[in-house]
């Protein structure tokens, strides 16, 4: 019999190894740019171009219409490769009317096709209310999944223990997620747009959603293998739903690489923080938060996991 | 028990069946414009979908900006951040905005409250931003017009004598109109060619003559809905001091009593639109008036006016606090190629379950086709918006939904390789599988709740058809892993139970 939980120790150590170069990037990013992750239009307020020219075009010659207009200073960006002629451009916050005189200089610069471009400008005072809107959001989100494992596995003995392993696997969700965009925000200047929020809760959802599956399993098993050590029920229980684990996992895998692949370029950075994050959730939840459980069970908080004292698990 | 298989069955097929119907079906009805009360010509599918708004009902999938491009507009009170805003003057604002924007022509506009003080607007296929706020941020006009002895129809679109809101001080350029307009037959106004200055309003029925305006929102100083003496909804008003002059002259000369039961109609019309066309019964000599509207109006119809009326004389700003234009063709090719995307990838899970689970697998694919045929029916009625996000929220929840049958099947399997028989395998395998089924399940419905309410508070449509999209997901899953798979696998015990027995292989254990 395989023997998974008793390697615990090994699993919270992989997990501070991923999680630490995105705290890194996050402090670094913090430090340098005034937040851990680079934010969107959604969140700060501005103007966002995606400028999609039917020719080539230079970004002097982007800037200097921009210039024209009080917007010399904006991120001015390739999009793909150079034959691709299709440009990022993040100004502040500008009304509709300068919108549309700058995409009209635009078209007599280089041959701009409207149809594939987009337009987007939002205040600050909205940007503001979206990011509040958000923490609310993440903070509602836990507390709701906290409050309902605790009803779920309310016949289970330290319910609540159940709940806060599970909200501890989604910090963990959470961190990897918010870690590789402020690492890709550094390197490839991804932003965290509104959308970045739907794939990280979703994320969450589905991490949650394996937690449960194992919980739900010792919850089950507990009166089942009476006289055993908890350790080893929980080991059981989670060798018995590994193969549905990591089927339904695949699956999952199976639909994100095809969007991927073959979808539309809008959503493919939504896609790979979905993919990265489910990772990154089955992991969670089957590495974190059920082997979280039985170091709590076994008291293994109060001596840091066996570093401060010799006081060992009963194997 | 045979009994209850076979019924379960055919609910099964009819559900499946039900669902095709719907998905290959593409139906659209609008109610015809000016009709009040019973609608008579709706067709009977429409009567069915009773929670579609009445104006409009249909049965087609309605892609969201993203995919079709457009120009989305969140606007906002234009007052001082802790400033409260009224409610009514909300929805006044709205008002005067949704008459805008259908007289644009754009074809499915969504104009809707967001909030205590904001109002989004989604204009598929505009795309020129320009033309849209501009028409928008200008402030309300209500006109009282002299219609003469006709009857202008609700709806109708017309020229006054005040050419556009935003150029003239209505007061003024009224009182010194007035003495002409009070006496002169409309006939004797001189046609004019109708012009094409705005585009898309072919719909409309423009008329040819200039309509002599009266009075202004300006001069309204007071409207409320009253009851008449036969109980009967009336939107009575109070007029400012200068106006109540000019009115009483203008109905002590045209009055039915004056004009010898002639009716002389006073138009109310909101940004050149025709709202309603009450005649004039008497003279008004203290500025005091009540507007009839038949007798069998209802006190929604009377509400609705005198909003309008006191949309037409509010002075509310809007300042554009965010807007996005997406470019047509981008969404386009975001829809071919997602939905290129999902196929496959839905392929990809139906092979891998075929493979994985076998004879289980090929049931699992039965679910996950009447899953996928179950969702699409349910967009096209509810109706559910598609946008990308929601596209893949959908295919998120094809994971959950195979997620179900996995949970299912990897317990069956347990109970088989502990020596149990099939038929009790079936049922242990579903019943055990159920509460981790319905916990997981509940998890991502409150994620669900927590991403529209996050959706629906900025506006952020995107979010929102996420949120939809994978919560009805997990919802038809939930339902296609009780009745589909558990049905099917047990009529399938039914049939071939005892040949079954030792076909481990096929059953994929």
């Amino acid at each position: 019999m395989f023997s998974i939980i008793q390697k615990r120790k090994l699993y919270y150590l992989l997990s501070l190894l991923v999680i630490v170069p995105g705290l890194i990037a996050m402090i670094y990013s913090t430090v340098t740019f005034g937040t851990p992750v680079r934010l969107s239009v959604d969140f700060t307020g501005g103007s966002l171009f995606g400028l999609q020219f039917a020719g080539p075009t230079t970004e002097d010659a982007i800037r200097g219409v921009l210039a024209q207009y009080g917007e010399g200073n904006a991120t001015i960006q390739r999009l793909g490769r150079p034959e691709d002629n299709s440009w990022q451009v993040r100004t502040s916050f500008m009304e509709a009317e300068k919108v549309n005189q700058i995409k009209t200089a635009l078209g007599a610069v280089a041959p701009l096709d409207t149809n594939r471009s987009t337009f987007d400008s939002v205040s600050p005072a909205v940007g503001g209310e979206v990011t509040r809107a958000a923490l609310i959001a993440v903070a509602v989100a836990a507390v709701a999944i906290l409050m309902f494992i605790w009803f779920a596995f309310r016949r289970v003995p330290h319910a609540v223990r159940y709940a806060t392993c599970a909200i501890v696997a989604m910090l963990h969700d959470i961190l990897v997620t918010m870690g590789l965009m402020s690492l890709a925000g550094l390197f490839l200047r991804w932003e965290v747009d509104a959308l970045f929020l739907t794939a990280m809760l979703t994320v969450i959802g589905f991490s949650v959603q394996d937690t449960i599956v194992v919980y739900d399993r010792i919850r089950e098993n507990i009166p089942k293998y009476r006289g055993e050590p908890f350790e080893a029920i929980v080991n059981h229980s989670l060798l018995e739903t590994l193969q549905r684990s990591l089927t339904t996992q695949l699956n999952a895998i199976f639909v994100m690489i095809c969007i991927l692949l073959f979808g539309g370029a809008t959503i493919k950075q939504f896609i790979a923080v979905i993919l990265v994050g489910m990772i990154s959730g089955t992991y969670s939840s089957l590495f974190n938060a059920v082997p979280l459980v039985v170091s709590w069970e076994l008291g293994e908080f109060r001596t840091l996991f066996g570093l401060l004292g010799t006081r060992r698990a009963q194997v | 028990m045979r009994d209850r298989t076979y019924g379960w069955l055919i609910f099964v097929v009819v559900i499946a069946v039900a669902a095709i119907l719907v998905d290959t079906a593409n139906l659209d009805y609008q109610r015809p414009t000016g009709l009040t009360g019973e609608d008579r010509a709706q067709p009977v599918w429409a009567k069915l979908l009773f929670w579609q708004a009445p104006e409009r009902r249909t049965v087609k999938i309605a892609q969201g900006l993203d995919l079709q491009g457009g120009l989305q507009v969140l606007l906002e009170a234009d007052v001082p951040a802790n400033t409260q805003v009224a409610s009514e003057d909300m929805d006044a604002a709205l008002q005067v905005i949704r008459n805008r924007i259908d007289a644009l022509g754009v074809t499915e506009p969504l104009v809707q409250r967001s909030g205590d003080r904001r109002i989004v607007l989604e204009l598929p296929g505009v795309s020129d931003p320009d033309l849209a706020i501009s028409t928008v941020r200008q402030q309300a006009f209500l006109e009282f017009v002299d219609a003469g002895y006709t009857d202008i129809p609700e709806g109708t679109k017309i020229r006054t004598t005040i050419s556009t809101a935003s150029e003239v001080t209505p007061t003024e350029s009224v009182t010194s109109t007035l003495p002409v307009t009070a006496t002169s037959p409309l006939t004797a106004t001189s046609p004019v060619t109708s012009g094409g200055t705005l585009s898309g309003t072919e719909t409309l029925t423009e008329s040819q003559t200039i309509y002599n305006t009266v009075i202004t929102g300006k001069d309204l100083a007071s409207v409320r809905v009253t009851r008449g003496q036969l109980n009967e909804p009336e939107v009575a008003f109070q007029l400012k001091p200068t106006a109540t002059e000019i009115f009483g002259t203008f109905t002590a000369a045209n009055n039915e009593g004056v004009l010898g039961g002639r009716r002389y109609y006073l138009c109310i019309v909101l940004d050149k639109i025709v709202v309603s066309c009450p005649s004039i019964k008497s003279a008004i000599p203290d500025g005091q008036g009540v507007i009839t509207l038949g007798g069998n109006a209802t006190t929604e119809q009377a509400a609705t006016l005198a909003l309008q009326l006191r949309s037409g004389s509010l002075p509310i700003a809007l300042r554009v606090a965010e807007s996005r234009a997406i470019g047509p063709t981008l969404g386009q090719d975001s829809v071919r190629r997602s939905i290129t995307a999902g196929i496959i990838g839905v392929l990809v899970v139906l092979v891998f379950m075929l493979v994985y689970y076998r004879l289980p697998g090929v049931l699992a694919d039965l679910a996950l086709i009447t899953f996928a045929l179950v969702s699409l029916a349910l967009y096209k009625l509810i109706p559910v918006t598609l946008t990308l996000p929601g596209i893949a929220g959908f295919l998120l929840s094809t994971g959950m939904a195979v997620d179900a049958n996995v949970l299912i099947f990897e317990r069956m399997k347990e109970e088989l390789r502990a020596g149990r028989s099939l038929a009790a395998a079936v049922e242990a395998g579903f019943d055990r599988a159920w509460t981790a089924i319905r916990d997981s399940n509940l998890s991502t419905l409150i994620t669900c709740v927590i991403l529209f309410w996050f959706g629906s508070n900025f506006g952020a449509s995107m979010v929102k058809g996420f949120a939809i999209t994978l919560f009805l997901g997990v919802l038809i899953s939930m339902f296609t892993a009780i009745t589909v798979t558990h049905t099917l696998l047990r009529a399938l015990m039914r049939g071939f139970g005892e040949k079954l027995r030792n076909q481990h292989w096929l059953m994929g254990v």
